[in-house]
């Protein structure tokens, strides 16, 4: 009998881990990723040829990111790593991948999907201008080619990441105009009991907090954003200005050269979406989800997920779910797997929960600013579909979901397939019909999950 | 027995299914000063009339659809004022072509056989072609031409045909599903899964590929497929290719077919078909098909490869084992009306349908030629 095929998506902390343990059983799993090097967001590597120390890099998580690395150089001779590979569909039990135009179809008994997160976007008027970028996206062009978004840029949303990432510009020598968090003090408490299940990560992130008071950017909370203005120098507009509301409603403007939003992370859910998974409405996150149980086995038989993908839960606990799902992967197939080794991750994932819970909490996705914007703001960026369009859908054109008003307005039909603009565009669509978010539904994925080469070759030719 | 239940509604017509021929038919019922009640299962223009390639099409079909084609072509080019939406419908033409020399013979015949139904098509050979077309390969053999023909919006079209009929007096109910209808010496009745009941003189069954389980139970059986046509969409482009065009291929594979829209972004379709699932009311993407479907399209349009494919669907079609549809009085129970089955080309038709079908509801008649499309050529007498 062949040896079973354990196919593995992504290669951050959910994937390496995953990748690792599927090894260690003795198995060679294929490891796709979408990247150029392995490590996925949070781990992110710079180009070989750059020399940045990992403490730069990554900050108090350094030694997690060169343990993480380093493990998965160890692993190279043991499994099938392709990079730069995206799985954009599925066809029954095949998984179809793309390589710089070349198509594979890959089957697999067993497929551990690690796909990772993206930032989660509330559009605000303006937020579509050159010099805004995504967190996410700031921290890319810091972490992978040192570079910045800006001289003086802001950062506004929510959630742990707008601390870390300005803090890592603050290291890199750029200080932050300003940052921006819609959540309240007030909030945050609420959010303090799951956060203090995770005590180090808490004070890790107080202690950005203070280094960059102490370094003195301005910290605020619970603010509104107004506008991002537009500043004219050259020949296209960019970002130069933030315009938001304070706690009190009192009105402030915060010139700077660049902006980085972003409201928390959405996980990447399409491929589970693809392969039929069920998915479940997640009143915390305010997410469709697919359904797993606490191995991260879905609905669908060999298919698990792991990481961020599965519902925000971070670096440290996507390093313990990668392996986590692995196990249960292999113990489905018959093969003999350490039930205690399963039982000291299932436990160490528990306090993560816990913390997830306190995030969500503490820094909650700002629902109710979807139904206050402005009717021209764009919301649909790579369809230029604004909040007025979706409001259009929703009430002349008796669109009782999203997916009905995308095919009426167009709203999550571009190149990233809703990925950005689909949970806000629900958000506004819920409230102008007046009816609970979970009803407006979700973007229904389609292949392909990223834009796909027309020159694409192979498999069926 | 639900007997018990109140009645909701008394027309002259119900209309079963809101595709585009149902809710072109509700519209035009009214036009005529009928009442109208439209039922949809789901939602208006879900299915084939919104996820179809969106070709308004005459060049190639059946020759004696024409006539039908013909009006509908005339309608499409009135809808903003009939409907007072737009659809999205742009008479850029539609460029059939072919690669190989039988291929081109056929379009060379059809040319001089659509001459009498009032359809002119223009022939470009060889290098002529790619001068006329420069989009096209440069080795495409013959370029037929239908300068009037062109595409139009799928999404949009039958859902403002839904819209202009309520505002013109029509009841149409989405999400009201027909669990059974009878009939009594004088109406139909129909009964819906929501336990209500309505009642007409008349019935219509446009539910497409659903409809061979509801003309079956009117002792009208047929052999009626449902398949899944599948379609694509690259990201946005400079807008220059105005004509729909289409490998006009007699192997199902080459069958590939492709417009662009204002916005850039080239809708493709064509190929192998996948399959449906009637129950789940799921048709069954298969991306491997949008793989094959790739050198088809390279062949026919060579920029095409630099492009990105964005987004694939695929949407649910019935096809009649004679690829022509049904439409027209049943043959067995007076007051029943069919439009259904139109075998993955009913989009073009759609308004026109619609007109037709209501000329029949409300004059037992219409000028349009019907024989060819009667049910009946399913059920000879002798077996009823």
């Amino acid at each position: 009998m062949d040896a079973p095929v354990i196919v593995i998506i992504g290669a951050g902390p959910a994937g390496t881990r995953a990748a690792q343990t599927v090894a260690c059983a003795g198995l060679r799993p294929i490891v796709l990723d979408e990247n150029q090097r392995q490590g996925g967001q949070i781990y992110r590597r710079q180009p070989e040829n750059f020399t940045r120390p990992a403490t730069k890099l990554y900050g108090a998580s350094a030694a997690s990111a060169t343990a993480l690395h380093n493990d998965f150089e160890a692993l190279r001779p043991s499994i099938d790593y392709r990079p730069e590979t995206q799985a954009w569909g599925v066809s029954d039990d095949l998984l179809l991948t793309e390589c710089r135009g070349h198509a594979d179809a890959l089957r697999f008994d067993g497929l551990i999907i690690a796909s990772g997160a993206t930032d989660r976007i509330m559009p605000c008027p303006g937020w579509t201008l050159p010099g805004v970028f995504s967190l996410g996206g700031s921290q890319i062009a810091l972490k992978a080619q040192a570079c910045t978004i800006g001289q003086a840029p802001v950062f506004m949303g929510t959630g742990p990441l707008l601390y870390l990432v300005a803090w890592q510009y603050l290291q890199a020598g750029v200080k932050p105009r300003a940052v921006l968090d819609t959540s309240s003090l007030t909030t945050r408490l609420r959010g303090l009991g799951g956060l203090r299940r995770r005590p180090a990560v808490l004070v890790q992130g107080l202690r950005y907090m203070a280094d960059l008071a102490r370094a003195g950017v301005r910290l605020r909370s619970g603010i509104r954003p107004v506008r991002i203005e537009a500043r004219q120098d050259g020949e296209t507009p960019c970002a130069g200005a933030v315009v938001w509301q304070d706690g009190r409603g009192r009105t402030h403007r915060t010139d700077c050269d660049a902006v980085g939003m972003g409201y928390g992370l959405r996980s990447e859910t399409q491929l589970a979406d693809l392969l039929k998974c069920d998915f479940a409405f997640d009143a915390l996150s305010r997410q469709w989800l697919p359904v797993t149980d606490r191995d991260g086995a879905t609905s669908r038989a060999g298919v698990y997920l792991a990481g961020d993908g599965a519902g925000i839960r971070g670096a440290d606990a996507a390093e313990s779910a990668g392996a986590l799902a692995a196990l249960r992967c292999l113990q489905d197939m018959g093969r003999p797997v350490l039930e205690s080794e399963m039982t000291r991750l299932r436990a160490a994932l528990e306090p993560m929960n816990a913390f997830r819970h306190g995030l969500e909490t503490g820094f909650p996705w700002p629902w109710r600013h979807a139904a206050a914007l402005p009717d021209e703001t764009v919301v649909c960026r790579c369809e230029n579909v604004t909040a007025g369009d979706i409001r259009r859908a929703a009430g002349p054109l008796d669109s009782p979901e999203i997916n009905r008003a995308k095919a009426f307005v167009r709203v999550g039909m571009g190149r990233c397939q809703g990925r950005m603009c689909g949970l806000a565009g629900a958000e506004i669509l819920a409230a102008a019909r007046g009816i609970a978010i979970e009803e407006a539904g979700r973007i229904r994925g389609a292949a392909p999950i990223k834009p796909l080469p027309a020159k694409i070759r192979g498999v069926v030719t | 027995m639900s007997l018990s239940t109140e009645i909701a509604g008394r027309a002259d017509v119900i209309i079963a299914g809101g595709g585009v021929m149902g809710s072109a038919t509700a519209f035009f019922a009214r036009q005529l000063g009928l009442s109208v009640i439209l039922l949809e299962r789901d939602l208006v223009g879900q299915y084939a009339s919104g996820t179809n390639f969106g070709n308004v099409r005459r060049q190639g079909r059946f020759l004696p659809q024409l006539p039908l084609a013909n009006r509908s072509r005339e309608l499409w080019g009135r809808l903003p004022q009939l409907l007072g939406e737009d659809v999205e419908f742009v008479a850029g033409g539609h460029v059939r072509v072919s690669f190989k020399e039988e291929d081109s013979q056929r379009l060379e015949k059809y040319a001089e056989d659509c001459k009498p139904y009032g359809l002119d098509l223009e022939l470009y050979s060889g290098r002529r072609a790619s001068e006329r077309f420069p989009m096209l390969s440069p080795d495409v053999n013959l370029a037929s031409f239908s300068p009037l023909d062109g595409h139009a919006n799928p999404r949009l079209a039958a859902p403002a045909f839904a819209r202009a009929a309520r505002r013109a007096g029509a009841t149409v109910l989405e999400r009201t599903e027909v669990l059974n209808i009878s009939k009594n010496s004088e109406d139909f009745v129909v009964e819906t899964t929501g336990g209500q009941r309505f009642v007409a003189p008349q019935l219509q069954i446009s539910v497409g590929a659903w409809a061979r389980k509801v003309a079956a139970s009117f002792g009208e059986d047929l052999p009626l497929v449902a398949r899944a046509p599948q379609m694509a969409v690259t990201e946005p482009v400079p807008y220059r290719i105005y004509p729909v065009i289409g490998y006009a291929s007699w192997v199902e594979e080459e069958g590939v077919y492709l417009r662009q829209v204002e916005r850039g972004n080239i809708v493709f379709g064509g190929g192998r078909r996948s399959t449906v699932d009637l129950v789940a009311k799921r048709a069954r993407l298969d991306p491997l098909n949008t793989l094959r479907q790739m050198p088809h399209m390279e062949r026919l349009l060579p920029d095409f490869a630099r492009l990105r494919i964005i987004r694939t669907w695929a949407g649910i079609e019935s096809y009649t084992d004679d690829d022509i549809p049904v439409m027209g009085a049943s043959r067995l129970v007076p007051g029943l009306f069919y439009a259904f089955g139109f075998c993955g080309a009913g989009f073009q038709l759609g308004p026109g349908v619609g007109a037709t079908m209501a000329d029949l509801l409300a004059t037992g008649q219409t000028e349009i030629p019907l024989a060819p499309f009667n049910i009946a050529r399913f059920t000879p007498a002798a077996v009823a």
